[in-house]
């Protein structure tokens, strides 16, 4: 409903009651973000710990979602048990389209279930419905048993977890709709802390359009943009995947635990590769003509006659880095076995990988054994990291729940910090540089998709702090925007605050349309501070050796480069967290 | 009214859904039709819905009319509203339904869809969803030849 006021379902698990709640504040907030930081500041606590049952669970929309393409994406927030701090992490699937049918801006869910439960909610429906018997259920099995327990084919989105949500595993994801997922900083198990198994969204609520023609108009016009020009070319071609083949050749693909950053065997694995033998299908997020969602196959034998079964894997370049690449696995049929693996246990599959990998230089170097790994952890050996993963997911013994806290915490117990591949979390697909590395380390959501610093990386050459750090604090402010919107960041090339703006106005919401660029340096700065209150400082950031070991094209890391740039961007986020609010 | 002498061009053509296997399931269809034919937000009150065919796994289905003729759904609205539409299809005059439902439960294939207020919406074979397929899943075609497969060369992203 385009309303200047948000529409929230407030959901409390322990009564099982929902109720609706109205606010103010699209003007300065926007939505999505914006929106979620808004309601932790009000419903959150940033000084009691994450799993306490009256922190909340919060997913949020945008005014445009569903209104534009790709408007597609839903933010959720929470305290993340990953580093106990304010968190984001942001997914797709149908989860938007499928809030904004269901006539809410906004879920924040409280409480906690006495057993574990599904919580199903539509424009005119609401149940929380205990669900044992889907304890340990493997995500796969989840959704398929959830398809068969509630209608609306099509129109609906189904959030959730694993095992290792359940477990309150820092390093769970939530699982959206099969192929996509709210992946980073644990939220999987902030859901399995509350003993919710699942989220299930039916988007049954019809809208008016506004009258006139200019909102048709303008969506004809981004429509066309992202169809029928070469903006969105990679990621409907050959996808993410075609990073790997350039990051391998200038020297920044992270391999084998971030021991090399090129290999000739990771032609194996490239995008190329994998959309030339494993490629099944495409697949969009709803709302999304671009279908950027590449699913691959994998049949395997198994039984000595000719008895086979088939996956179908959902690939996209951090999953091959991770289970792939960080790994020393040179076979694409061979990744997607991983990744499946990662899957079914509801792991973030980044962290899974390089964990994982983490896990096996410990193991070389004799910090750790088969006694605690349980399986023979090597480079290059598909077969038993998937049995490492169901370990990992599962929790099997001390040293799988310990790992599955992340790195940090196995570091603590095993040591091997300096080959500790952490950037705030287990680091993503991209060792380009000092600019890179700084901006995982202390961006907001420990996300290459923070700030371009891997791009800045690989553009540049010179080294000057200033212009480092500010390229960082005004990016990530750009796509603070888009994630107010809520906009897949892939459509960042043609969402320009010009379009963004005449989007807003077409819908009727002028008074955001015209002061984009405070809203979003007020949503920028309400997120730091947050993040502040419950805990961070970035001077705490540790960046390991192993990062200094690294070798790009550019040549060596510098570290006195890296340890300005981390001091500097340090700084600015501390400035922003400490700005008065407006 | 759902019919007009706008789409009087595609008289004898229906719209036909005959490359669903390349369909990605990202709603672009039943959003144009509700945004274009009905000036609403929604993926359901449209002539073409998307779902998957048994999990997002098994790929998707378009539930729209197939354009029978003789019409089960004109056969069971009591009220008139529906009537046949030459070539196949039907036309429906909204002013003379009373919501009864007849028409969504007689189809055989699900391509009627109720709103909260019981209000019939189904595809009128005007085509224009297709050009917001990105795979060229859809096509205008005639009842009895259904189109064959298309090239490479003709999806539209």
């Amino acid at each position: 409903m385009i309303s200047n006021q948000f529409k929230i379902l407030k959901i409390d698990l322990s009564s099982g009651k929902g109720t609706y709640e109205f606010i103010e504040g699209r003007d300065a907030f926007a939505g999505g973000s914006g929106l979620a930081a808004l309601l932790f500041n009000l419903y959150g606590h940033t000084d009691r710990p994450w799993d306490d049952p009256d922190q909340p669970l919060i997913f949020t929309i945008g005014p445009l979602t569903g209104y534009f393409p790709l408007m597609s994406k839903t933010v959720c927030a929470f305290k993340s048990p990953y580093h106990n701090q304010y968190a984001e992490s942001h997914g797709g699937g149908r989860s938007a389209l499928a809030l904004r049918f269901a006539d809410v801006d906004g879920l924040v869910i409280t409480g906690q279930a006495n057993r574990l439960s599904c919580l199903s909610i539509s424009s005119s429906h609401f149940q929380v419905k205990e669900a044992h018997y889907m304890k340990g259920m493997d995500v796969f099995r989840t959704g398929r048993m959830l398809r068969h327990m509630f209608g609306n084919s099509g129109h609906r989105s189904i959030l959730r977890i694993g095992p290792a949500g359940e477990r309150g595993a820092p390093t769970a994801c939530i699982n959206v709709d099969t192929y996509r997922h709210f992946g980073r900083l644990g939220g999987g198990g902030v859901m399995g802390s509350k003993n919710l198994k699942a989220i299930v969204i039916i988007g049954d609520k019809v809208f008016d359009l506004p009258t006139g023609d200019s909102y048709g108009k303008l969506y004809q016009t981004v429509y066309r943009k992202m169809t029928a020009t070469e903006i969105m070319h990679k990621y409907h071609d050959i996808g993410t995947p075609v990073n790997v083949a350039s990051l391998n050749e200038v020297m920044s693909l992270p391999i084998r635990n971030l021991k090399q950053t090129t290999d000739p065997e990771m032609a194996g694995i490239t995008g190329e590769r994998f959309a030339s033998d494993a490629l099944l299908r495409n697949h969009a997020c709803s709302g999304c003509p671009v279908g950027c969602i590449h699913v691959g196959y994998v049949r395997e034998r198994f039984a000595k006659e000719n008895r086979y079964f088939y996956l179908q894997v959902s690939y996209d370049h951090e999953p091959v880095f991770a289970v792939g690449s960080m790994l020393g696995i040179t076979n694409c049929f061979s990744v997607l076995g991983i990744i499946d693996a990662v899957e079914k246990v509801g792991l973030d599959v980044m962290s899974a990988g390089v964990c994982l990998a983490w896990a096996t230089e410990a193991t070389e170097k004799g910090l750790i054994s088969e006694k605690e790994t349980l399986v023979p952890l090597g480079f290059g050996d598909a077969s038993t990291y998937r049995q490492a993963v169901h370990h990992l997911g599962v929790g099997t013994n001390d040293f799988y729940r310990v790992l599955s806290q992340g790195i940090n915490e196995a570091v603590k117990h095993f040591g091997g910090s300096d080959f500790s591949c952490v950037l705030g979390q287990e680091m993503a697909g991209y060792a380009t540089g000092e600019v890179f590395f700084v901006s995982q380390a202390l961006g907001f959501r420990h996300s290459h998709l923070d700030s371009a610093g891997y791009s800045y990386d690989q553009k540049t050459t010179e080294k000057d702090v200033d212009r480092a750090v500010e390229f960082l604090v005004q990016d990530e402010k750009g796509r603070v925007l888009l994630t107010s919107m809520v906009s897949c960041l892939f459509a960042r090339n043609v969402y320009t605050d010009e379009v963004v703006s005449d989007c807003l106005k077409s819908l009727g919401y002028n008074g955001l349309a015209v002061k984009l660029e405070s809203v979003a340096l007020n949503i920028q700065q309400l997120r730091w501070r947050l993040r502040f209150a419950s805990g961070f400082n970035p001077d705490d950031v540790i960046i390991s050796k192993r990062f200094g070991e690294v070798t790009t094209v550019k040549g060596p890391i510098d570290m006195f480069y890296l340890d300005a740039l981390k001091k500097e961007y340090g700084k600015r986020i501390k400035a922003m967290a400490l700005a008065a609010p407006p | 009214m759902m019919c007009c002498k706008l789409y009087q061009g595609y008289f004898m053509k229906i719209l036909t859904t005959p490359r669903m296997d390349r369909c990605i399931g990202c709603h672009s269809c039943s959003l144009a039709c509700a945004r274009l034919v009905h000036r609403r937000l929604s993926w359901d009150t449209a002539g073409i819905r998307i779902a998957s065919s048994g999990g997002l796994s098994t790929g998707f289905e378009a539930r729209t009319c197939l354009a029978c003729d003789p019409a089960p759904c004109v056969k069971a609205c009591p009220t008139g509203a529906y009537t046949q539409r030459k070539g196949g299809g039907v036309v429906v005059k909204i002013s003379l339904c009373n919501r009864c439902g007849a028409c969504a439960r007689a189809c055989p294939v699900d391509a009627i869809f109720l709103d909260n207020t019981g209000q019939p919406f189904v595809c009128i074979h005007c085509g224009r969803c297709i050009s917001f397929c990105p795979h060229a899943c859809l096509e205008m075609g005639d009842v009895a030849a259904q189109p064959m497969e298309k090239g490479e060369e003709e999806v539209n992203l």
